[in-house]
């Protein structure tokens, strides 16, 4: 469980976000979603400390995680996986150095373990025979699910995903977003996920927040979302005219 | 002013965040061994090249210079060596060293940043600036001072063909000049020199490119501000080490 007290971060004195207070549940899939610029990578970054907050509490379970020290954050760290939306792959590594990262970092295991961890993560986003290309070889939407590979390298008690799908087919989209479903369900993880991809919502969204200009707007799950009676979700939900029309019919 | 001084502290700070005891040890001798490479041996073929010319080029000019008969001529052997060896092997070499190795340090570095590299390191709980910037600090700074030894030697090769091909005085008399008061203790005053100036250029450069932020010209300015503060530090340790050690 993640759970945020008034939250605020600005940027040069503009403020970014307001007042934001939410509780992550463990064993779910939570979804931030929200237009374009609405605040949601900061939100994330935030979170996970990437960006200092001016003020409020971010509790990882039971520590209170914005004021740890520095070596202290970067012990709970290790618990953390993070998928950033420009996929942040090293580029002088191949896939394979990629994901073998964190592993030559923190655990002991042989060669021969954590070669097939990597290939068992491949297998899991869908990708074969890309062990020794680099990043700058790769689609976008391939970088993007080596960037998920990578993140749940050492299966993270907290994983956060920041656009997961963009960029892939609707296929893909839903193999990844059944991927990131099934393992937080197995591992019992906090995942939280960034998206503005309405089939993910109502795919795989048991807890959804809304953000719009920096503040939370509305919170609740997927089956509630196209009954809400909030103005401005529903302008993001149902946001071009057709979708409109369809919901005055219904 | 103030915007200096916490230039300066942050400077500082990241050195602490540096100096530490690194995550995985085999991890960071891995790095070490590629930066060795390129910091180090990849920098032979230039040195080796700038060091030959510019010990003949001394080479002729202290000969032209030389023309008073009291004057012996093996003081041309002479002063090729004290030069290459107090100030041009070392000061020089890091100066050439600071717009090769520190401009690609920052920049790399540099790029790391605004790509979410580093961030993404940090995420997984490396510290970063000990991963990405200790080998190399260390493989420029153990290593580079053979770059001296290197520079020296050739040098004064350079000024022996000279003097073989043009005659401007007897090779013996250079050789003998070469041989004429030498002082071990300069060797070892370069060789000190020229580590603490890798070091500088290895951290100067690194401090700019992984605080970093922006884009594409933000990375090649860091490189730019990297390079040329690496310069006016090697510049004003130099000041310092000569007044100490010598
Ligand atoms: N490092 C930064 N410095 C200054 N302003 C920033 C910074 N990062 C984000 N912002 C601002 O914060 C606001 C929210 O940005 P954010 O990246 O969180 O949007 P987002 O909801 O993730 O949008 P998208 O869906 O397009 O990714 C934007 O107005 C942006 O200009
Ligand atoms: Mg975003």
């Amino acid at each position: 469980m993640i759970k945020v007290n008034h939250l605020y971060k600005s940027f040069d004195g503009r403020l970014v976000l307001e007042d934001v207070s939410v509780v992550f549940d463990a064993c779910k899939t939570n979804l931030i979603i929200g237009a374009s610029g609405s605040g949601k990578t900061v939100l994330l970054k935030s979170l996970v400390g990437l960006h200092d907050a001016d003020s409020g509490e971010i509790w990882f379970d039971d520590i209170q995680y914005n004021t740890l020290s520095f070596a202290g954050k970067k012990k709970m760290r290790q618990k953390v996986g993070l998928l950033f939306q420009s996929s942040a792959l090293f580029d002088f590594a191949t896939v394979e150095e990629n994901i073998m990262f964190p592993m030559n970092m923190f655990t002991g295991w042989s060669r021969a373990e954590k070669l097939e961890r990597v290939n068992f993560c491949l297998q899991r986003v869908r990708l074969e025979n890309v062990n020794h290309l680099y990043p700058s070889a790769l689609s976008g939407g391939m970088q993007k699910r080596v960037g998920i590979a990578r993140a749940i390298a050492l299966n993270p008690r907290y994983l956060f995903c920041d656009e997961p799908n963009s960029g892939l087919d609707p296929r893909t989209s839903i193999v990844i977003d059944e991927l990131i479903h099934e393992i937080t369900h197995e591992f019992g993880m906090t995942t939280i996920i960034n998206t503005h991809d309405m089939n993910s919502v109502l795919e795989i969204g048991e807890k959804v927040i809304f953000i719009y200009e920096g503040k939370k707007c509305w919170e609740g799950a997927n089956n509630e979302i196209l009954r809400t009676d909030n103005a401005e979700l529903n302008r993001f939900v149902f946001a071009s005219k057709m979708a409109q029309q369809l919901r005055i019919k219904n | 002013m103030s915007k200096f001084f916490a230039l300066i502290g942050s400077y500082f700070l990241l050195m602490r965040k540096v100096f530490t005891k690194p995550d995985r040890f085999s991890e960071t001798w891995k790095q070490f061994v590629i930066e060795l490479e390129k910091v180090g041996v990849l920098s032979v073929p230039l040195v080796a090249i700038v060091s030959i010319f510019i010990g003949a080029v001394i080479t002729l000019q202290t000969s032209y210079n030389l023309t008073s008969p009291f004057i012996p001529k093996m003081y041309v052997g002479y002063m090729t060596r004290e030069t290459m060896l107090l100030e041009f092997s070392s000061t020089m070499i890091a100066l050439i060293l600071a717009g090769k190795i520190g401009s690609s340090i920052a920049s790399e570095i540099g790029t790391m940043r605004i790509t979410e590299q580093i961030d993404a390191m940090e995420i997984m709980g490396v510290n970063s600036a000990n991963y990405l910037i200790l080998p190399k600090i260390c493989a420029a700074t153990i290593f580079n001072p053979l770059l001296t030894l290197l520079s020296f030697s050739i040098g004064l090769l350079g000024g022996w063909l000279i003097v073989t091909i043009t005659g401007v005085v007897m090779p013996e008399q250079y050789e003998e000049g070469i041989r004429y008061a030498f002082q071990p203790y300069y060797v070892v005053y370069a060789i000190i020199k020229m580590a603490v100036f890798n070091f500088i250029i290895t951290s100067v450069s690194a401090f700019y490119g992984y605080y970093a932020k922006g884009g594409s010209r933000d990375v090649g300015r860091a490189a730019t501000n990297g390079i040329v503060n690496c310069s006016l530090c090697i510049l004003i340790s130099n000041l310092i080490l000569t007044h100490v050690l010598l």
